[in-house]
């Protein structure tokens, strides 16, 4: 079964690839809109909105074909690649959001006041003091995401991206050995899925320090 | 660009698939259902190695991608079990798994959440375990996850789409099918993602409701 | 604008001659329906130590958070060193203040909290050391120095790297006080800093407070259930009930004598402390 190993893991560089661009981006809207969700402006409220209802009402699947089957149609024809890491970061960065928005709104009101009353700006508030704190609650539930975005990963098989997925359905075709390779394929991502909730581990330990 | 006559020339096909999304997303809820308070139940259980065996397979599911289980379940389990399901059989015992495992966790949650004296109350009225879970805590343990698993159920019929890689002839594969026939797709899955919008979304803004209406409580 | 009423009771105390440093006037605050402050008119002379009392909800928090700058006023005005601190002149015409004309009056006042609200992902030093590096832009060094000196002059010179989740109550709202102090503000306001405390931890805080006081310079607002340190610190006492500064003197005449039947009411609920005797 073992011998399987080296031609499936050839896949594994897309695949972490993609997680780890797809985060990257995933984050970044996530902080955006999180916090465009929390504006003054209505019309900050309003896009943000669209965005993350979208893409969360929707399917990821959907996605990632409409991106990679329709788009074409306006012109505009994207790598699998890039196509994988926007579909599967927009659709992290919208789960995110929430996430992001409910751990600012969760800081005590008083955290806030005192920032002003030591007169910091609007900016020094949110970076120094809201965000800070805000972290330490998101990070678990980011790393809830950060699984599902990994197991999502595997999806981009279906538009023709050779990622870990797409080279078990490949040996599958040319060895036969059906059950070994769908086997071999969940511990992979198992594992995979194992080392994000470490790091995720450590990282709240380390946000942790000093506070109990 | 966007052909309207086009869109309603394939939207009847799509809606009808609709009904196949929907029964595969009742079908694997239910499942769901069952698969993850059983879980909750062993993974309870007084004997370690059961219980230890429970966390690791639900710690497992959870966190491999579902569209590789359905291939397990659709492609190896007839060869090494011989038993074998149709693409809606598999579908189905995919999302019920996979969904149990989070349900399990929702379950858990609810029973925690029930008061140390409910079951010395219950043990004082000498109820026999089945008549505690049944009679006692169930009915208070339940109620108030209805919203989470309402999510849960809008979260997994998003995931239909993927029941289209065995095969299933679900919303997004007849618009992949429509599509690769008039060579155009941009229509048809347009389409289908703004179904799923139309279904998702009030389903969402209900569930946030009820939610709210059980804090008030 | 009509003249301004000279407050009573200035006159009734000593040497008030000095322009105020803080001035309500006609200040009133509304939450919808209920009015919480009701055209509240208040001078604080520079130096001044004013003890706020009455009884819960009567507006005393309001009163101080509308000059931190943490609630807007409804109506009227509150002047601070002479200058309007809610409204700035745009082509001659008075408008609501914005975030910059706040920021720029905000740091002529410092507060002390209830609840200490100390900041928990920082150490000790650090939550003391953050704003005058943010704000004041002083170097990491010259922030850390003036931090460590305001801790050990409220007796934490050995709890700068401890959180504040690993401190007292009493140690926290110590930490809270050195935090505002740093900033080196004009006027201190101190809402009720040891209501949240364990009875045996209130000394420690009242303690720093009248030192701070006893240094003379800093004008202060003290709201404030302790009626003993209230007496001690304060120069005059303000009786609020109701939204409304219903009585106010010195100490002694507020205390031995209250002529307002309300501020006898409240008083007497006070009546097993030592005040009276002095
Ligand atoms: N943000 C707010 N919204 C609505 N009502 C408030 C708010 N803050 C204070 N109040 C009300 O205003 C009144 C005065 O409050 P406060 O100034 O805190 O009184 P005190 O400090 O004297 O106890 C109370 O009735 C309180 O409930
Ligand atoms: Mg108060």
């Amino acid at each position: 079964m073992l011998e399987l190993l080296p031609a499936l893991l050839r896949g594994l560089g897309i695949t972490v690839q993609l997680t780890v661009l797809a985060a990257v981006l995933g984050f970044a809207l996530a902080f955006i809109s999180g916090l465009g969700s929390l504006s003054k402006s209505s019309i900050i409220r309003f896009v943000t909105g669209v965005y993350v209802e979208i893409f969360r009402g929707t399917s990821l699947l959907v996605q990632l074909f409409w991106m990679f089957y329709a788009l074409p149609l306006f012109g505009i024809r994207l790598p699998g690649m890039v196509v994988g890491v926007l579909a599967l970061g927009m659709n992290f960065g919208a789960y995110g959001s929430e996430v992001v928005r409910s751990s600012i709104i969760a800081v005590p009101r008083g955290q806030i006041e005192a920032a002003i009353a030591l007169n910091m700006s609007p900016g020094q508030r949110l970076w120094r003091i809201i965000l800070p704190q805000a972290w330490l609650t998101m990070i678990p539930p980011l790393g809830n995401l950060l699984i599902e975005l990994l197991k999502g990963t595997a999806l981009v098989s279906l538009i023709t991206l050779a990622d870990l997925a797409f080279q078990g359905f490949s040996l599958r075709e040319t060895t036969g050995r059906t059950t070994e390779i769908y086997s071999l394929l969940l511990m992979i991502y198992f594992v995979l899925a194992f080392f994000i909730t470490a790091g995720m581990r450590w990282l709240e330990r380390r946000a942790a320090m000093g506070r109990s | 660009m966007w052909d309207w006559e086009f869109a309603f020339y394939v939207m009847p096909d799509i809606l009808k698939a609709i009904r196949v999304t929907i029964a595969a997303t009742l079908a694997g809820f239910a499942l769901a259902l069952a698969v993850g308070l059983a879980l909750a139940l062993l993974r309870r259980s007084a004997f370690k190695p059961l219980s230890l065996a429970t966390i690791g397979f639900i710690e497992f599911v959870r966190s491999t991608p579902l569209l590789i289980q359905l291939f397990f379940i659709f492609y190896a389990l007839p060869l090494s079990t011989g038993i074998s399901f149709s693409a809606f059989q598999a579908g189905t015992i995919g999302l019920g798994f996979h969904y149990g495992t989070y349900l399990s966790e929702v379950y858990r949650s609810g029973i925690d959440a029930i008061p140390r004296g409910q079951w010395e109350a219950a043990t004082a009225l000498n109820f026999s375990r089945l008549r505690t879970w049944t009679k006692i805590i169930l009915p208070q343990a339940i109620p108030p996850t209805v919203p989470v698993m309402g999510n849960y159920l809008i979260a997994m019929f998003k995931e239909t789409p993927l029941l289209s890689a065995i095969t299933l002839v679900e919303m997004l594969q007849t618009a992949k099918i429509i599509g690769s026939d008039c060579y155009r797709y941009l229509e048809p899955f347009t389409l289908v993602g703004i179904f799923f919008l139309l279904l998702s979304y009030p389903a969402s803004v209900l569930v946030k409701r009820l939610e709210f209406q059980l804090k008030q409580q | 604008m009509g003249m301004p009423s000279k407050v009573e009771i200035e006159t009734e105390t000593d040497s008030m001659t000095d322009e105020p440093i803080v001035r309500y006037r006609k200040v009133a605050k509304n939450f919808g329906e209920l009015q919480v402050l009701k055209k509240v008119d208040l001078d604080i002379a520079p130096g001044e130590k004013i003890a706020v009392i009455g009884p819960s909800g009567s507006g005393k928090t309001t009163l101080a958070r509308l000059l931190m700058t943490l609630e807007r006023p409804s109506s009227g005005t509150i002047e601070i060193d002479g200058e309007l601190l809610w409204h700035e002149k745009v082509n001659g015409k008075l408008v609501p203040a914005g975030e910059k004309h706040l920021q720029h009056h905000r740091g002529k006042i410092g507060m002390v909290f209830q609840q200490f609200n100390l900041f928990p992902h920082m150490t000790v030093l650090r939550n003391v050391a953050e704003a005058p590096i943010q704000v004041l832009g002083l170097s990491q060094k010259e922030a850390q120095k003036r931090a460590k000196q305001m801790l050990a002059k409220v007796g934490l010179a050995d709890k700068l790297d401890a959180f504040p989740s690993q401190l007292s109550g009493g140690q926290q709202q110590r930490v809270a006080i050195a935090r505002a102090l740093v900033m080196r503000p004009k006027v201190m306001l101190f809402d009720e800093v040891t209501s949240a405390l364990d009875p045996e931890l209130v000394g420690e805080v009242l303690t720093v407070i009248k030192e701070i006081a006893a240094e003379g310079e800093m004008t202060m607002l003290l709201v404030t259930h302790e009626m003993d340190f209230a007496r001690e610190v304060a120069d005059r006492i303000i009786f609020i009930d109701d939204g409304k500064i219903v009585e106010q003197g010195t100490p002694k005449a507020l205390f031995k004598h209250p002529r307002n039947p309300r501020t006898r009411s409240f008083l007497s609920r006070f009546r097993n402390n030592n005040w009276k005797d002095s």
